[in-house]
């Protein structure tokens, strides 16, 4: 029962306002969403802790008045990682897009995901870098024109669900701007999942791959995801995704909660390291640090 | 009661850090300090503590400053390669003032190099590894005594000022072994880094306290934080204009720059006859060399000045003894780091000579002896 009724708002920094995104952009739907699964899960504004990364959706952080960490490009997994591993009662997020998660950072993705960690990642895919001019990411589709592969790119993009579902994670969800209730809901239960949580968030940007890609203006593309979005049920009836797509208006975009199962979490590990640790140096141990 | 141990150097660096506090490990294995790690990965559980082996340094240097933000006092442990993976992460923590300790088991580069050879060779890189204008802090203990000590010592600043510190050990201090003092916990002299008071509505995690350093409550107390990698205010919010730029890295260099008195002094020893006597300087195990080679030489005169702390480097105490002294000899394992901070703190006024080796060998009392009857020959 909640102690308190909460309204989006009072995790939004209203002083930071107007967002700095480009008009079109998705990540201030992704930004409502979020707090607003905040506010569904009465969650206290000192119990959140985001650690973003660096790019468009890395600048989230700004506009927030929970506790933030704003870090190094592709860092923001291990950097909550570092904080949940000390403090698992904290909700620990790592908000990246697809040059931070998919990329540079992809390492400290399937480690953390292979951990189990309790840490909700919303990961924004554009397909590009928006930040630094629309050059091509892990996630770009083959074939993509990009500020770096303007004759087609060369390689194929990262399924990034897929990934997250073969490296361990118990909670791995797709979702696009578009669908703002079907995102609001994932966050939340993302955020209540023990383990290492994914949701990944289809997001259009116009004024980059959008524009390279000749998928016209922000209105066209926003209305692709809609059509294209196929929704699974919650254990992932409707059989295996494929990529989240991108490449053409006809590709669909599977969306819904793909993975849900309950292997034993690093916290929950961690704590009976710290039990036999305890019985074996036959200290009660010193009082606890935290 | 205190305990006498007979330990490694890598042993007593992790005694050094549980008896300060530490409650937090991420790192990466690497030679020569895995020592350390696996340790810690046996001694922190118990304590409340955690271990983490991270994918890579670069993660392990991400996860100290999370954990330390989050609350603890945290450290890791690495080699040459692993000192330039965490050098990106090192710059978070100096713009997030996170409080971290990095101990540095210098080992023969580049690259792979002698990798289970001594060196110290990363003597700058503790200086100027990570990019951008940064303050730097690095202790460098002469024997297992003062890995325990100084180890105590980096987290004591590390607290205090809120900027990782950096312990330059190399790989003889890391695994040789000598007798240690463990003290009673209470009788260390324990610092802990500044906490906000009052309240939390007024809180601006960066606004600097009467020593330039803000107040940091742990995530998830009521005191919010906001922490960012890009320039930012008081609020810890990014903002890009040019004085808020300048006051910021002034004040990050000036916390380090005003904490002089804090830092642990230089070992000076005279010995022999006071005429034209000669200086050497030594960190490390080479300061052990250099030692040996004023007892092999009891007829000339020498002092041994060797640095505790590295960076900053302890120009005033070196430029008060430039003119009693005819000449200068830098001994170290590397082709000449150390020895040009000395010749810029000389500036001239004496002759300076370095007696370096960078081949994965010590350097020999005889070798220094060498470059000093050298330097005389000339004088």
């Amino acid at each position: 029962m909640k102690a308190v009724e909460r309204d989006y708002l009072d995790y939004i920094d209203e002083t930071s306002l107007p967002l700095m995104w480009c008009p079109g952009c998705g990540d201030g739907n992704i930004l409502k969403a979020l707090a607003g699964a905040f506010a569904a899960l009465g969650l206290r504004r000192e119990e959140i802790v985001v650690v973003t990364g660096i790019g468009c959706w890395g600048k989230a952080d700004d506009y927030l008045r929970t506790n933030a960490i704003h870090g190094t490009h592709g860092r923001a997994l291990a950097v909550a990682t570092g904080v949940k591993a000390f403090r698992p009662d904290l909700k620990v997020l790592a908000l990246m897009g697809d040059g931070d998660c998919a990329t540079i950072g992809g390492n400290h993705f399937i480690h953390a995901a292979r951990r189990n960690i309790g840490v909700t990642a919303v990961v924004a895919n554009n397909f590009n870098y928006g930040m630094t001019g629309g050059q091509y990411s892990g996630t770009t589709p083959a074939g993509s024109k990009t500020a770096t592969s303007p004759f087609g790119h060369a390689e194929d993009g990262f399924d990034l669900c897929a990934l997250a579902e073969a490296a361990g994670a118990d909670f791995v969800a797709r979702t696009t701007v578009y669908h703002y209730k079907q995102m609001e809901r994932l966050f939340a239960e993302a955020l209540q999942e023990p383990g290492f949580s994914l949701v990944e968030v289809v997001s259009p940007c116009p004024t980059y791959f959008g524009r390279f890609n000749g998928q016209g203006e922000a209105v066209k593309m926003w209305r692709s995801l809609k059509d294209r979005a196929r929704a699974v049920g919650p254990e992932g009836a409707g059989g295996k995704p494929g990529p989240a797509g991108s490449g053409g208006p006809s590709e669909p975009i599977v969306t819904g909660c793909l993975v849900r199962r309950r292997r034993p979490s690093f916290a929950e590990r961690y704590a009976e390291v710290q039990r036999l640790a305890r019985a074996e140096s036959g200290e009660g141990g010193e009082p606890d640090a935290r | 009661m205190p305990r006498v141990s007979f330990l490694q150097g890598n042993e007593a660096v992790l005694e050094g850090a549980l008896a300060a506090g530490a409650r937090f490990y991420a790192g990466y294995p690497i030679t020569p300090s895995s020592e350390i790690a696996e340790g810690a990965a046996r001694r922190l559980p118990a304590l409340g503590g955690v271990f983490i082996q991270m994918e890579d340094e670069i993660g392990s240097m991400a996860a100290l400053v999370g954990a330390s933000l989050a609350g603890a006092k945290a450290f890791t442990a690495t080699s040459g390669p692993g000192f330039s993976l965490m050098q990106e992460n090192i710059g978070l923590a100096v713009m997030l003032e996170a409080p971290c300790v990095v101990i540095d088991v210098m080992r023969s580069g580049p690259s792979t190099g002698l990798a289970t050879k001594p060196a110290q060779a990363d003597i700058m890189q503790a200086r100027w590894g990570t990019h951008g204008d940064h303050p730097a802090l690095a202790l460098a203990p002469g024997g297992v005594a003062e890995c325990f000590d100084l180890t105590v010592a980096a987290f004591n600043l590390a607290e205090r000022l809120r900027t990782p510190v950096f312990v330059l050990s190399d790989e003889i201090i890391g695994h040789m072994r000598e007798k240690v003092v463990l003290p009673d916990p209470g009788e260390l002299e324990i610092w802990e880094r500044p906490r906000p008071s009052g309240d939390p509505a007024d809180y601006r995690p960066y606004r600097p306290g009467a020593d330039g350093v803000p107040a940091l409550g742990p995530l998830g107390s009521p005191y919010i934080l906001h922490a960012t990698s890009s320039m930012h205010d008081e609020r810890g919010v990014s903002a890009n204009d040019a004085p808020t730029a300048a006051a910021t890295i002034a004040r990050l260099v000036g916390k380090v720059r005003a904490a002089a008195e804090l830092l642990p002094r230089p070992e000076i020893v005279a010995t022999g006859p006071a005429d034209r006597r000669v200086l050497l300087v030594a960190v490390g195990s080479s300061a052990r060399t250099a030692r040996q080679v004023t007892l092999d030489h009891p007829e000339r005169g020498f002092t041994l000045f060797r640095p505790r702390t590295v960076w900053p480097f302890p120009e005033a105490e070196l430029s008060a003894l430039v003119e009693e002294h005819a000449a200068v000899v830098v001994v170290e394992m590397n082709t000449g780091q150390l020895v040009r901070e000395v010749e810029r703190v000389v500036a001239g006024r004496r002759p300076v000579a370095g007696a370096l080796r960078s081949d994965g060998e010590i350097i020999t009392p005889e070798e220094v002896w060498d470059v000093v009857t050298s330097l005389r020959g000339r004088g």
